[in-house]
């Protein structure tokens, strides 16, 4: 019997050619490998099963647990199976077939557990431990040991959300590996020798790690627990469905467990070709969100008389809705957030067009532009993996000989990203360049070089890679060399739509370098919007709106004469019309008021909204939003509904409810895109969505778009702001764990916040009179935020960096000014200590 | 103590030993640049510096040096893996980490003729083409440390070290670097690991240290002994060299006498010299006793008993009598000692100093440990025999690195020999000896009441 490994090909990549092959004999059955399988692979794939504990397909080989033991032809001693690579002509016998390797796992069994605790009945890992089960497998009912076992309290925690249990740990050094090896965080290491050999970390410096959950998902016994899961529950009480997550624009395989309705704990699935096996910490412990005690269960009136949202009855709130919306056809708009299902927003963008009559919905709520939408519907939509099957994709983004980076910090913004950049760098020597303000702690873990900007100046560093500027300096020669070797990418994030002319340059310097242009998002719902038709200039299928022929194609299949003739405006300008008393009502799903670049002006366009014409929520937990709303529906969170993200890479994303209704312990609420269908029933519109598969047979069968491209961005960089003595121009970006709605409910992930830290350059920092510890302010024209200041050399003078949101109320409502515009810098003055510092746990 | 040439002229037929590297350890400072130069020193250096590295590797491959740390590695052809021309630096690293109960011939070296060492690093770079040595010391001995740092300095105020010091191959450094006293850092590749600042852990192998070793690069790693023996070869010829010991075990070595011996010390000897031959040079075992089991070359290495006197103590004779030639670290104990108890303390050794790493070693000396220790009290049941061999079974060549068979070696050789004397621990309930009598000071009746 031959067998050879042909994995799958992703992407519309040209398949491997055919790597030298090796044959071998695993238990007199010949197999042909490629040159540098493991024998333990080899074995895998003929169906025999050599137990082990620390071997991992994704981690180099450690050879330390022995228990994989085989016997090799030829060799003086038995050996390691996860450690030898296959080589032609070898003979291997398993425990199948030699007694020596049977009789050397058994023994390695009983040695590993004359330790063990036995405490399997409350130990998080019994029910789905490989210990337990290879214990069961190749060891002995009855233990010879009757000596002393070791002892340790228990358990240490090594962060505040991973817990040690060292009693427990059989020292197969999986989570030391990742950490040094995958994630980049050689925060725990083994200490101390033989027998009392433990995991465990530096004094005072914990496991800070964004990957720190897949330690305890690697770990092959109990030893590693999760604070916020340890003894909730027992694996054979949960239920586990394959999920999506929702966080950024990964797309990670997540496996979702809940216990009579309540998830327990998210898992990183296994999917070769987009997180392989890990996922960050946000993904996983990131869902308590949706538990929260405030999550609206029932549809919200606000009462004429009294002004308060009182419970309502779906038909009840669904006419006064409708009520609100009826006279307002024409003078509406939608704001739809970036967390949407493809499915959800396309529901919202019909529901803008059919029923409202309006081009005007947006999705990004965020720093935007005209220019990044001309970009999004010139260069993004209608390409992507399950799309047009060009873009690109993991794999080509880590086979990349070089990638720059403009506007977008890898491990913040997109973990899984971050990941792959680090594994391209490792496995080939990836060169990352970043277009940045600062050497990010990401950056550094992969190799990174920055070329440093100030806010607003990376077109000028676009510019001069895309020529061959002399002034480029080394770095910059570099950068422009790399960039041109085949298959270099440019990835650019959403972060880029702050600078004028970001986006022109980036596409200007794709095309002069030959390098690939891709857009990585930080949200999992905005690649899927722009398809689905929820951003403006685009109809779905990445239509250009103002082509008559994708006009008439799309109002065809949705039975309409004509669709609405007004451009459609961007969130910006809904919010500005909102304000100016245009909209008659304004439909907000899922939208965080501080998150908008103005989120006053937004608060304003709001009270304008709610005073003078119909605000209308869909949101699953009170927000600035339903406060002032009409009519507040309930909407699903993403466990309790079906539907798909399309990931950066354009690959649907599909995914079937966790929680079915029937397994539900609180009320069934509705996805977004059955409140619109029921609300439209009210407008006596026919929205036609009725259920998800007829809506996603609709919106396959609109396909793609074959005619003209609308023109590409053109924007020219803005004039640059001078900061004076005492000024600093804004610079920032989000840490991946901070202070967002989807991350709450969870104290354990908090406590693992990175700390929130001003920086400044030195020269800035000595002009203003602080160095690193003291505190900083920055003031801003609605105020002032006051943080730790970390001077940092590679900073341009006279800017200061913040993270956006990880104190008060976040950087643009507290200082109501956005990255590139001028701040005001100084030490802090008062004594009193601010109660912003507090959040930075 | 050494034992010097006169010491034997007058007792023994000199023929029988081969003092080179042991030659002067009696003169006054004999660690001295200038004794050791009186003595022929730097003279082999001269000469090899004359000829290609290549030629360099091919005659010290073609005298059949063997390495002297224990495995017995042809010392020509480690040199030879050594990638050439790969543009990466090339490092020597010398093991001088010596830790193994009994092994004692490597520090009294460093401790009176650094300078041989010096030389043969100097020889083995060129070689090698590498222009940085590193000698890793085991860290307890601070005062051969001193005279280590003190023979580098004057091979460098002498011009044998620094700028040019290898001609047209350049500069020559060496980095003497004291290690943290543990057992595991005499591995080579956990010794690479603790000389790069991390734990002393083995690491994987491939990628071998002739490959990427030390920093990743071609290394090198030699005992002390193999590359202090180079600049003789050199001096003396290959053919000299191979007139000692046998066609396979050619050449001299230190053979280090222990235990109840009358006049234990350091016999540098043609290599196939045998126990019965030694002893008869240091005045056989103890008065009033006689030889009950011995090591050939450390703990490490399964003991033998009073049929193996004969055996020639070289790689291939050792091998046959199913031990090993090890460090030549001949622990010789009389009839007074228990071997349980020998066992025992061993056994302790191996669990203090495992590293950790693997399961069979870090568990089942923890282990063997509990239960040897209940044998020796008379704790234990019989079927505890047959658990102890079962156990040392699996840590044999199932653990990382040779620690483990190290481990398991002192078990099942002595339950090969002396399992009567085990049986007796439990049917008597107890250590039928009498610890004290196999003390140094037994057979004087003033210090009986030591606790040994």
């Amino acid at each position: 019997m031959t067998v050879t490994t042909d994995a799958k090909n992703g992407g519309g990549q040209p398949k491997p050619p055919p790597t030298d092959l090796v044959t071998l004999t695993i238990d007199g059955i010949e197999i042909s490998v490629p040159k540098g399988t493991l024998v333990i692979r080899a074995a895998e794939q003929l169906g025999i099963e050599i137990p082990r504990f620390c071997d991992h397909p994704l981690l180099d080989p450690a050879g330390a647990c022995r228990q994989c033991i085989v016997e090799v032809e030829g060799q003086r001693k038995p050996m390691a199976s996860c450690t030898i690579t296959c080589t032609e002509g070898m003979v291997v016998r398993t425990q199948l077939t030699s007694q020596t390797a049977e009789k050397a796992q058994r023994g390695v069994m009983e040695l590993l557990l004359i330790n063990h605790p036995l405490d399997c009945p409350v130990c998080d890992k019994g029910g789905e431990c490989p210990l337990q089960n290879q214990a069961m497998s190749t060891g002995e009912a009855e233990t010879r040991f009757d000596g002393v076992k070791r002892t340790f309290a228990k358990p240490v925690p090594i962060s505040a959300q991973v817990l040690l249990d060292r009693e427990r740990c059989v020292l197969c050094a999986r989570c030391t590996r990742f950490s040094n090896q995958v994630a980049g965080d050689p925060m725990i290491e083994l200490l101390e020798r033989g027998a009392l050999q433990q995991v465990g970390t530096g004094e005072g410096d914990p496991l800070e790690s964004y990957f720190s959950g897949n330690t305890i998902q690697i770990c092959p016994v109990g030893a590693l627990t999760s604070a916020a899961y340890r003894f909730r529950a027992r694996p054979f009480d949960l239920v586990s469905s394959p999920s999506v997550c929702e966080h950024c624009a990964g797309g990670c395989a997540t496996r979702t467990d809940h216990r009579r309705g309540k998830v327990m704990r998210r898992l990183a699935a296994d999917d070769p070709q987009v997180n392989e096996e890990w996922m960050c910490d946000k993904g996983r412990f990131g869902f308590r969100y949706a538990q929260r005690p405030d999550r609206l269960t029932t549809p919200l009136v606000r009462n004429a008389e009294t002004g308060e949202l009182t419970p309502a009855s779906w038909p009840e709130a669904l006419r006064a809705a409708a009520e609100g919306l009826t006279g307002a056809r024409g003078s509406a708009a939608v704001l739809t957030g970036g967390r949407l299902t493809v499915e959800d927003a396309y529901a919202y963008g019909k529901f803008a067009r059919v029923a409202l009559g309006t081009n005007d919905v947006d999705f990004r709520a965020r720093v935007h532009s005209a220019e990044e939408a001309a970009f999004l519907a010139s260069q993004v939509a209608g390409h992507g993996v399950d799309l047009d099957g060009a873009g690109t994709d993991y794999a080509s983004l880590e086979a990349a000989p070089a990638v720059l980076l403009v506007g977008f910090e890898s491990e913040e913004e997109a973990p899984g990203v971050f990941l792959r950049l680090r594994k391209a760098h490792r496995k080939h020597g990836q060169r990352i360049f970043s277009v940045a303000s600062h050497i990010t702690r990401g950056l550094a873990k992969t190799n990174g070089t920055l070329l440093p900007a100030a806010p607003g100046t990376e077109t000028d560093w676009l510019e001069a890679l895309a020529g061959s500027d002399p002034a480029l300096g080394a770095e910059g020669r570099q950068a422009a060399e790399a960039l041109r070797e085949s298959g270099a990418l440019i990835v650019v994030g959403e972060r880029l739509a702050g600078v004028s002319g970001g986006f022109t340059a980036a596409v200007a310097a794709a095309a002069a370098t030959g390098a690939r242009l891709v857009w990585i998002p930080r949200r999992a719902g905005e690649r899927g919007a722009i398809e689905a038709g929820t951003l403006p200039g685009l109809l779905p299928g990445g239509r250009p709106e103002s082509d008559a022929e994708a006009r008439a194609e799309i109002a065809a299949a949705w039975g309409l004469r004509a669709l609405p003739e007004a451009a459609g405006r961007d969130t910006a300008g809904i919010v500005q019309a909102a304000a100016g008393g245009e909209l008659a009502a304004l439909v907000v799903a899922g939208v965080e008021i501080a998150d908008l670049p103005d989120p006053a002006g937004a608060r304003a366009a709001l009270d304008a909204v709610a005073a003078d014409g119909f605000l209308l929520s869909l949101e699953q937990r009170p927000s600035e939003v339903t406060d002032r709303a009409h009519v507040v529906l309930p909407v699903s969170a993403v466990v309790e509904k079906e539907g798909t993200f399309l990931n950066w890479e354009g690959r649907a994303r599909p995914f079937a409810a966790a929680i079915k209704p029937d397994q539900m312990t609180r009320r069934q609420t509705v996805p977004d895109a059955r409140a619109l269908q029921m609300l439209a029933d009210a407008l006596d519109v026919h929205l036609g969505l009725p259920d998800l598969p007829t809506l996603r047979a609709e919106l396959d069968g609109l396909g793609e778009w074959r005619g003209a491209l609308p023109l590409g961005p053109t924007a020219t960089p803005a004039d640059l702001p001078r900061p004076g003595a005492g000024e600093a121009v804004l610079a920032g970006h989000r840490l991946l764990l901070d202070q967002g709605l989807m991350q709450q409910g969870d104290d354990a992930l908090k406590a693992t916040r990175h700390a929130a830290e001003a920086r400044l350059s030195p020269a800035t920092a000595e002009e203003t009179g602080v160095a690193t510890g003291d505190h900083l302010t920055v003031t801003g024209p609605a105020g002032t935020v006051t943080l730790p200041l970390r001077v940092t050399d590679e900073l341009p003078d006279r800017v200061v960096w913040l993270p956006l949101n990880s104190v008060g109320g976040g950087a643009y409502q507290d200082l109501g000014a956005r990255p590139g515009e001028l701040v005001r810098v100084a030490a802090q003055t008062s004594a009193a200590s601010p109660a912003t510092e507090e959040v930075n746990a | 103590m050494t034992v010097t040439t006169d010491d034997v002229k007058q007792e023994s037929p000199r023929e029988l030993l081969a003092p080179v590297l042991s030659a002067f350890w009696d003169e006054p400072e004999s660690w001295t640049l200038d004794v050791y130069r009186r003595h022929g020193g730097y003279r082999g250096l001269a000469k090899a510096l004359e000829m290609a590295p290549d030629d360099v590797i091919a005659y010290v491959k073609e005298s059949g040096l063997r390495g002297r740390g224990g495995a017995g590695f042809p010392t020509g052809m480690k040199w030879q893996f050594i990638p050439q021309g790969d543009g990466k630096p090339h490092y020597l690293v010398v093991n001088a980490d010596e830790s193994e109960p009994g092994t004692c011939k490597d520090i009294p070296l460093l401790y009176a003729n650094p300078h041989s060492l010096v030389e043969g690093i100097i020889i083995a770079c060129h070689a090698i083409r590498s222009n940085h040595a590193f000698i890793y010391l085991r860290g307890e001995v601070v005062p051969v440390l001193r005279r280590l740092q003190s023979a580098v300095a004057e091979a460098h105020a002498a011009g044998y070290l620094g700028k040019g010091a290898l001609g047209d191959g350049g500069d020559l450094e060496i980095t003497v670097h004291a290690g943290a006293g543990a057992y595991i850092c005499g591995e080579e590749t956990a010794l690479l690991d603790s000389l790069e600042g991390r734990r002393g852990q083995p690491r994987l192998r491939p990628p071998f240290p002739a490959v990427a070793g030390l920093y990743a690069c071609p290394t090198v790693v030699n005992n002390v002994e193999s590359i202090a023996s180079v600049p003789a070869i050199m001096a003396e010829g290959k053919d000299w060299f191979r007139s000692m010991g046998s066609e396979k075990s050619p050449g001299f070595t230190l053979y280090s006498l222990s235990g109840h011996v009358a006049r234990p010390g350091q016999y540098e000897a043609p290599l196939g010299i045998t126990l019965r031959e030694l002893l008869d040079l240091s005045g056989g075992i103890r008065p009033g006793h006689r030889l009950k089991f011995w090591t050939p070359g450390g703990s490490s290495t399964p003991l033998l008993t009073d049929e193996h006197l004969d055996v020639p103590l070289d790689y291939e004779g050792v091998g046959a009598a199913g031990s090993m030639l090890g460090t030549k670290a001949l622990q010789c104990f009389d009839e007074t000692t228990c071997v349980v108890r020998a066992v025992t303390r061993w056994t302790e050794f191996y669990a203090h100093e495992s590293c950790g790493k693997c399961t069979p070693c870090r568990e089942g000396t923890y282990w063997l440990v509990q239960l040897m220790r209940d044998i020796e009290a008379g704790k234990a049941l019989m079927s505890d025999l047959d658990k102890i061999a079962d156990i040392a079974d699996n840590i044999n060549g199932k653990s990382f690195c040779a620690l483990g068979d190290g481990a398991a070696s002192p078990i099942f050789s002595s339950l090969k020999y002396f399992r009567a004397e085990y049986e007796q621990h439990i049917t008597e309930r107890g250590c039928p000896f009498d610890p004290a009598k196999s003390t140094a000071w037994s057979d004087s009746a003033t210090h009986q009441e030591v606790n040994a």
